[in-house]
């Protein structure tokens, strides 16, 4: 491979993280962010099931997109994503039932979270098979990243632990586990992201 | 009774986008403006309540028949896809006025996480029929009451002398919080 291809590779890796970080920078798929990290590892897990489907969508719609139609493009990106949402779904209720539990309803809507239709759309329709799979991974993990963050951030407030250990052993700052607590540790993440990657 | 509670809990209790987090992204993005809000939560209302009905019908009548029901993401996506497009041409024919005031909002409906959430919630709760409709048309007008006190709130704060890197979407967030606060206060209600 060269240099060339490796740098430009690598290049699409690590936008994700910060440049382009789906949550902090696009602000695509917030509501699977405010959802469901009320802890660190929901977080954790949401972000590596959503891994899975960029990673599964980008490198099939990069390998089929020479044969789809222009004007049924859309439904057959939506087509292959729900299918692979379908994968991890049944994989997490079989392997990580708990966990699949906690995150309920947010498995399902990964179908409907942007950056993985946008992701197909904007990168995987038109690049290779190659770095549309780095591009997915590099993005999910950018997402995953940023879920994790947001949840360490709540779960250390919220009830003063991480990743289920506990620190304190007294009560934390309820409102940080509860809904308004997702909006305002999001909102200050935002403005510290952007002034980190500045 | 049991429906007026369905509903006050929709609206209020368990409001779809302060305390279930389905729908930020019309919610952030087209809330500017109350009038546009109005007609963003009154397109959400007639599609979350048609697409609550068929999903239901299909998830039943077809996919709980056949023992099918691991298809129900995908069967459900494809649904609610092809039934906006299908209103957007009904309304077009039928009623070029809604057309009009809807129009524009209803192609942005489907990935609209709120209406495959509503959809799949009340098969997860095992809701009947008359349950899921009273059920999808509550919640919709709990995403009208958000949407459009929000709105409400966001003409007022372009007014306000807010730090330059707070302003746009944080500060947005933020009052959303307070604003999630506020609904805290009718948890028990029901």
């Amino acid at each position: 491979m060269k240099e060339e291809t490796i740098m430009n590779n690598l290049k699409n890796f690590t936008k994700g993280f910060f440049k382009e970080n789906p949550v902090f920078i696009l602000l695509l798929g917030l509501c699977p962010t405010l959802g469901v990290t009320t802890s660190a590892i929901n977080g954790l897990g949401m972000g590596l099931a959503t891994t899975f489907v960029l990673v599964g969508s980008n490198v099939v719609v990069s390998l089929i997109k020479g044969f789809i139609p222009d004007k049924v493009r859309i439904p057959s990106f939506i087509v292959v994503i729900a299918s692979f949402v379908t994968i991890i779904e049944l994989v997490m209720s079989a392997y990580v039932p708990a966990l699949y539990e906690s995150l309920g309803l947010f498995i399902p809507l990964i179908v409907v979270n942007c950056i993985v239709l946008g992701r197909a759309e904007a990168f995987a329709s038109k690049n290779t098979v190659f770095s549309s799979l780095i591009d997915g991974l590099g993005m999910g993990l950018g997402f995953a990243f940023a879920l994790t963050l947001l949840g360490s951030v709540r779960e250390l407030l919220g009830s003063y632990s991480l990743f289920g250990y506990k620190f304190i052993q007294t009560d934390g700052i309820l409102v940080f586990v509860l809904a308004p607590g997702a909006f305002f540790g999001l909102a200050y993440l935002i403005v510290l992201i952007k002034k980190v990657s500045k | 009774m049991e429906y007026i509670l369905i509903i006050i809990g929709a609206i209020f209790v368990n409001n779809i986008v302060l305390a279930q987090f389905l729908g930020i992204c019309p919610f952030l993005g087209v809330s500017g403006k109350v009038k546009t809000a109005v007609g963003m939560g009154g397109a959400v209302l007639f599609v979350m309540t048609l697409a609550t009905i068929v999903t239901w019908l299909i998830y039943t009548y077809i996919l709980a028949k056949f023992g099918i029901e691991y298809m129900r993401t995908i069967a459900f996506i494809l649904v609610i896809a092809s039934l906006v497009q299908m209103v957007e041409i009904i309304l077009k024919k039928i009623s070029p006025s809604l057309y009009q005031a809807l129009g524009v909002f209803l192609p942005l409906i489907t990935t609209n996480c709120a209406i495959l959430g509503v959809a799949i919630l009340v098969i997860d709760k095992d809701f009947n029929l008359a349950y899921s409709v009273v059920y999808a048309i509550g919640t919709a007008l709990g995403f009208l009451l958000a949407l459009v006190i929000f709105a409400g709130l966001r003409e007022h704060i372009e007014k306000l002398p807010i730090p330059k890197a707070m302003q746009g979407v944080p500060a947005a967030l933020v009052m959303a919080g307070i604003l999630a606060l506020a609904f805290m206060g009718f948890s028990g209600l029901v």
